[in-house]
């Protein structure tokens, strides 16, 4: 019995060990400012995290918001309000939709791959080379991917977000006849920039954060070997698909809670 | 061991990997400006005592010194700076894979120097020509087999032609014409830059017909030290197994098991897992 | 990959994200912000029904302000509604009235506002005496039937 504790015991003291080194990555990271001459690895991370997720977000965006528009013009046109269709899918795609499930898909491209990447790295002991030549990794290699992260998140959700309102527009107007005017300015007017807009970027910073982070500190600690790293990417996945989904609660009740 | 300077001190060292004791009490000086091989079986630490001497590892008990300053005491930028000093190749290459051949021997240069383009690309063609692989400077890692891929690295290491040059399993994978060149590559370095070397190897007679002093370790501990004349003549039996590789000896081939037939009349596998654990 | 190519589609990216950043903030909540400002005007009411904040404020069913706070005044026991005019709407006379009323038949509330014959306006602060409360559906059905009932 006391073996079992103790083993709890030294499990949770490791997990709390495992955050305090994530911090210290995540804080020595960022605040140790990203050199000018390191700032085309920034743009190449940009690429490989951002660009090449745009086409999984953009396409996603489209559909979803295509299903919103169908979806939610088959319900508010029981009520004879399918005007409002255009509002009801604006406010969800905005306010939650745009955020999460540009994280979510954020987290299983990109961020795996990043914690791919860095396993491997460890693994080849390419990070310890760096070292031993002088070069900090976590300046070259973790920072840069890390500034990639952040300011990709919010741009691919807003992407997501605004693909979604024409694609519910395309359902709703030009298939299922709601006037054109009325879809746009009942939008319009429900939908207040500093509020609903700004608050779900705020939310896309925060996931951003979050899944970089994470992505990056379990390619940092995985075993080097090839079950390690296929390890360490589905913890990836895993832990930041939960963060997400409940850092999203938090956040919608603190912006929108007081309704 | 005479009159001759150190430039790396290992006193009284201990290390434990989780519960496994590495070394019990290690005790080596590396002369300046010659060619010492750590050598010793499988498993022995000869890596860790590389990554010592480059505080990428701590100590339990015991210093190492480089120059006469203790690794550990290092702030991260003196040691970054002490690192400068070094040239390491890793026993897997470890060549950066999102890089070419040629900007992969440029990169310490671009990082630690200041020279322009066309100084960076002169001295990158030069080391390749060492290794001889200037024709490939345009391949990419994954092109490479793995013998070519560790004399990129060695030209790598020395690019920015350091004081102290440790070489972990260089000769591992050479066909025997690589084998020559790195033989010769680091005897040469050796001789016109005063350049200290720390090979760690298994090869004997590679190392030995270089090799000016030899540190062989097993069981945690020094084996034996000494020139390669000494080591060859050394009346230790462990010593002479192990440089003629004979598979039995005080040494054990065998890892520790209980004894066969029993082994084989009780039907255990002696794994767990295919026992369905 | 070639550097050039990487970095014009890294800037291509960006710019998108920000065409979506202003589509945003355009077509979707269409931001167009009063022009130089607006003032602060108050109104009390003893039942505001439905009425919620950001509700417009129209006159002759133009938009010209919002509704930006209410709360309940602890001592006249009503609710107090604060609404923001757009500054350029600056000739409200001081006895002009208001009312909250419902649009469409299932809509929301907002409130419409008659301009009366005084010559001083409305200005930061004024508050608006005469205004009449929302209808309440309740209330309407108590008052059908009492009627019913005395006839």
């Amino acid at each position: 019995m006391l073996d079992f504790l103790a083993l709890i015991g030294r499990q949770f003291l490791s997990k709390i060990a495992g955050f305090g080194r994530a911090s210290f990555v995540l804080f020595y990271a960022l605040f140790a400012w990203p050199q000018p001459k390191n700032f085309p690895l920034v743009v190449s991370q940009l690429y490989h995290v951002g660009v090449k997720s745009l086409l999984i977000i953009a396409v996603s965006g489209l559909f979803i918001g295509m299903v919103l528009g169908l979806q939610g013009y088959t319900i508010l046109v029981d009520f004879g309000s399918e005007q409002s269709v255009g509002q009801m899918v604006a406010l969800s795609l905005v306010r939650e939709l745009a955020p999460v499930v540009t994280a979510l898909l954020f987290a299983g491209r990109a961020g795996s791959a990043l914690t791919a990447e860095i396993g491997l790295m460890k693994a080849t002991e390419q990070l310890a080379s760096l070292e031993m030549i002088g070069v900090d990794p976590l300046r070259r290699i973790v920072a840069p991917r890390l500034w990639a992260g952040f300011i990709s998140m919010p741009i691919l959700s807003m992407i997501f977000a605004i693909v979604g309102v024409y694609g519910g527009a395309l359902v709703s107007i030009e298939w299922l006849g709601v006037y054109s005017g009325a879809f746009w300015s009942v939008m319009q007017d429900s939908v207040d920039f500093y509020d609903d807009v700004l608050n779900g970027i705020i939310k896309a910073v925060v996931f951003g954060i979050v899944v970089t982070w994470i992505a990056i500190y379990q390619g940092l600690e995985s075993t080097p070997t090839s079950e390690g790293i296929s390890q360490s990417t589905t913890r990836t996945v895993v832990y930041s698909s939960l963060m997400i989904l409940a850092l999203d609660f938090v956040l919608t009740v603190l912006m929108f809670g007081d309704v | 061991m005479g009159d001759r300077e150190n430039v790396i001190e290992i006193s009284h060292l201990r290390f434990k990997r989780g519960d496994r004791v590495i070394f019990k009490d290690i005790n080596i000086s590396i002369p300046k400006g010659k060619i010492s091989a750590i050598m010793g079986p499988s498993g022995s630490g000869k890596t860790t005592l590389l990554k010592m001497i480059g505080g990428q590892l701590y100590p339990d008990a015991g210093s190492v010194s480089v120059e006469g300053v203790v690794v550990r005491d290092l702030s991260r930028k003196a040691l970054f700076s002490l690192r400068k000093k070094m040239g390491m190749l890793f026993q897997s290459g470890a060549l950066f894979s999102d890089m070419s051949v040629f900007q992969n021997v440029a990169f310490p240069l671009r990082v630690n120097t200041s020279l322009n383009a066309e100084m960076i690309r002169d001295i990158v063609l030069l080391k390749l020509q060492a290794v001889g692989l200037r024709g490939a400077s345009q391949l990419m890692p994954s092109e490479l087999s793995g013998g070519m891929a560790r004399r990129v690295a060695l030209a790598r290491a020395i690019a920015l032609e350091p004081e102290i040059g440790m070489y972990d399993e260089p000769f591992a994978g050479q066909d025997p014409i690589g084998m020559g060149v790195l033989v010769t590559l680091i005897k040469k370095l050796n001789q016109a830059l005063g350049h200290t070397s720390v090979i760690v190897s298994h090869d004997i007679q590679e190392t030995l017909s270089i090799a000016d002093y030899i540190f062989i370790i097993a069981d945690g501990e020094m084996l034996a030290c000494g020139t390669a004349e000494q080591i060859k003549n050394s009346s230790s039996e462990k010593v002479q197994q192990f440089i003629h590789g004979h598979p039995d000896g005080p040494v054990p081939f065998h890892y520790p098991a209980i004894d066969l037939m029993q082994q084989i009349m009780a039907g255990d596998t002696g794994d767990h897992r295919e026992q369905g654990y | 990959m070639r550097s050039r190519t990487v970095e014009i589609l890294v800037g291509l990216f960006l710019v998108v994200g920000l065409l979506a950043g202003i589509g945003l903030a355009v077509s979707v909540s269409g931001i167009s912000g009063a022009n130089g400002g607006s003032y602060k005007v108050y109104a009390h009411f003893e039942n505001i029904g439905g009425l919620t904040k950001k509700a417009e404020v129209t006159l002759a069913g133009v938009q010209i302000g919002t509704v930006s706070n209410i709360r309940l005044d602890p001592q006249m026991l009503d609710a107090e509604v604060e609404m923001q005019i757009f500054a350029d709407v600056d000739y409200l006379s001081v006895d002009s009235s208001v009312q909250i009323l419902t649009s469409g038949l299932l809509g929301g509330k907002y409130i419409g506002l008659s301009v009366g014959a005084e010559e001083e306006v409305l200005v930061e602060g004024s508050v608006i005496e005469d205004s009449q409360s929302a209808l309440v559906l309740e209330e309407l059905i108590g008052k059908f039937l009492f009627d019913k009932v005395s006839e």
